[in-house]
């Protein structure tokens, strides 16, 4: 009985132990086989993708497999590519859209596997984004259905920004002291949306200069964004209707290039000796020089800027510094339009979203779950 | 030849539209603040579904986004143009009315003009802008060589002194904040540099102890920079991120028109 038992524990361990290495062998084969061609999914046409049963690196004539292409309507096989046996795809990017492809896969001269005819297409929409569009879609509703609350006359808070609440006192200064008011809107072009927001930020900050009848001084290293601050400053000053205090040198164009610019600005500074500097929008290794320029010559500085890199140059020199996201929310709040203040909430409800998605995101990696990290992953 | 729908729709959007705004626009004063709103909804909106939408008129080579972002090469080209002539109005104002500093704008103009001069004619002449076809420089890189990049040069080595002065502003232990500021910039900057081996140097029963305050610091100093330096910066990343998206939706719906120099009403 006792060597009964011990024969049919053995039997079922050497069960087991097939079943597992049959189990570890099955994911691939001796030569690569089922060879499937179709169109690249999500893109613009122009690619097809191959897959195959990856195959024992071992058991091939060759350590590397070569694809062969062939065309309709002749199918004369080229070779395309070489691989490794076990990558088990391969996207052809040189396929014309359209056009009808047979693939092969040989190892050693030898053909493993033959594909079925197959084209690529232009697709509609790209799989591999889905999470994105949807991320989308909820911050839509969430900007969306804030601004749609802000219309109806629901008083909405928002924390108060001490840069931005200094705005009209740092241009009161500059009346008091008959001095003028300079403003760098940051060297990048109106492509870059911190310099729209910066060009937002100078409408009422020539509204205010307008007002007060203070001088202003707008210098740009972009062309396109000193096009930009021009309308701008000339309609802010039509709006608070002052046209008489507009002149075209407030909104100057100095150089491209972004040393000269600082030389430029910098001696500027020194020699006009201005008493409220505002450098908002992207900055790069010039914002340190015009800062200490603009402290040095003891001007009420404001700055803003969204890249963390140079952040800390404008926290350390300035007065007052919009740190981030406060740069994108200065325009809705200095004009306090209720409409524009929805749209910060809306951002603020989605960022909520955001934390609880990312806690839970740690938890379930804590725990050796990375769903949330797979289904965030953008590609 | 095979219909471009892309071409059509860039040019009926970004011509036709236009013109038919700013034809409306001289009977209708309201409608001319409109027609940079309207182009700025489908400039925004193109790339945005090229984001999503693979299909070969919308994001393909010949798209209309890829040929968007080419337009906007063009239309900084010409924005150049009026960027240099308001240098050279601006700059002739002054000498004419010997503001302060005048001397400064007539050498910016001589520079401007010899420069662009030499650049031009190296361009129209066939000689090259920068190097001949025998590799000898031309006058115009001989200028840039030795004035434009030693001038550059030296303000970008300005850097190091205006960072110097603005960490002695900014690391004085005025409060708990800039303490704790102040704490964390020295046990980072004593990480990035041998000073202990430096200190260590003229007595070798010291190195090994110096040896290993520098191995600790220099992974104190790793971590202050990847853990909590990093989290702050995510966080400042993700508001920017949400931030500068709240921003383009609201400048694609025409809700912000600060830009514009208008308000929301107007």
């Amino acid at each position: 009985m006792r060597w009964a038992t011990r024969f049919r524990l053995l039997a079922v361990l050497s069960a087991l132990a097939g079943s597992a290495a049959w189990a570890a062998t099955s994911s691939s084969a001796p030569v690569p086989a089922n060879l499937v061609a179709r169109d690249n999914p999500g893109d613009s046409g122009g690619a097809i993708l191959l897959t195959w049963t990856p195959a024992d690196s071992g058991s091939l004539p060759s350590d590397s497999i070569h694809i062969f292409r062939a065309e309709a309507p002749a199918f004369e096989w080229k070779q395309l590519a070489a691989t490794t046996p076990s990558a088990g795809r391969y996207v052809d990017q040189t396929a014309a859209a359209g056009h009808v492809y047979r693939y092969e896969l040989r190892s050693g001269g030898i053909s493993a596997a033959v594909s079925e005819p197959a084209s690529s297409r232009d697709n509609w929409f790209r799989n591999e984004r889905a999470n994105s569009l949807i991320a989308t879609i909820i911050f839509l509703i969430a900007v969306l259905g804030s601004i749609a609350m802000a219309r109806s006359g629901k008083p909405l808070f928002i924390r108060k920004i001490a840069g931005l609440n200094a705005v009209d006192e740092a241009i009161g200064r500059a009346t008091e002291t008959g001095k003028k008011v300079l403003y760098v809107p940051g060297i990048q072009s109106m492509d870059d949306i911190q310099t729209v927001a910066s060009v937002s930020v100078l409408g009422h900050v020539a509204r205010a200069t307008a007002r007060y009848g203070t001088d202003l001084d707008v210098a740009n290293r972009d062309p396109l964004t000193f096009a930009s601050a021009r309308e701008t400053v000339r309609s802010a000053y039509l709006a608070e209707g002052r046209p008489d205090l507009y002149r075209e040198e407030m909104v100057n164009y100095v150089t491209y290039d972004q040393f000269a610019f600082v030389a430029a600005v910098s001696a500027r500074m020194v020699r006009e000796r201005p008493a409220t500097i505002f450098l908002i929008g992207h900055f790069f290794a010039e914002s340190l020089i015009l800062a200490e320029t603009g402290q040095s010559v003891g001007a009420i500085q404001i700055a803003g800027q969204a890249d963390p890199t140079q952040l800390p140059f404008f926290v350390a020199t300035c007065d007052y510094t919009l740190i981030g996201e406060e740069l994108f929310a200065a325009s809705a709040y200095l004009s306090r339009e209720p409409v524009l203040l929805g749209s910060i909430r809306g951002q603020d409800i989605f960022k909520a979203l955001c934390l609880i998605v990312g806690i839970v995101g740690i938890v379930m990696a804590s725990f050796g779950n990375n769903w949330v990290a797979q289904v965030l992953l953008t590609r | 030849m095979s219909f471009d729908f892309g071409r059509v729709a860039l040019f009926i959007f970004f011509f036709v539209v236009p013109v038919i705004g700013i034809a409306l626009g001289l009977r209708s004063p309201a409608m001319r603040s409109r027609i940079p709103i309207i182009t700025a909804f489908i400039a925004g909106m193109i790339p945005i579904l090229s984001l999503y939408i693979p299909k070969g008129f919308l994001s393909g080579p010949q798209g209309m986004s890829p040929r968007l972002d080419r337009w906007l090469i063009i239309v900084a080209g010409f924005a150049l143009l009026l960027g240099i002539v308001n240098v050279v109005q601006n700059n002739s104002r002054r000498i004419a009315r010997r503001d302060a500093g005048w001397a400064f704008s007539v050498v910016l103009l001589a520079g401007l003009l010899v420069t662009g001069s030499l650049g031009i004619w190296g361009a129209v002449s066939g000689e090259g802008i920068g190097f001949r076809a025998d590799g000898s420089t031309t006058p115009f890189k001989w200028i840039e060589d030795r004035f434009f990049q030693p001038l550059q040069s030296t303000i970008f080595s300005l850097l190091a002194f205006f960072m110097a002065s603005a960490a002695f502003r900014a690391f004085r232990a005025r409060n708990t904040e800039a303490t704790i500021l102040l704490v964390a910039a020295g046990l980072v900057m004593a990480g990035r540099v041998p000073l202990f081996e430096l200190l260590a140097a003229p007595f070798p029963a010291l190195q090994p102890s110096a040896a290993s305050v520098s191995l600790f610091l220099g992974g104190l100093t790793e971590w202050i920079m990847n853990i909590p330096n990093g989290a702050a910066q995510s966080g400042i990343i993700i508001g920017d991120a949400l931030g500068a998206a709240s921003m383009a939706i609201r400048v694609i719906l025409g809700i912000e028109r600060g830009y514009l120099g208008l308000g929301a009403g107007e």
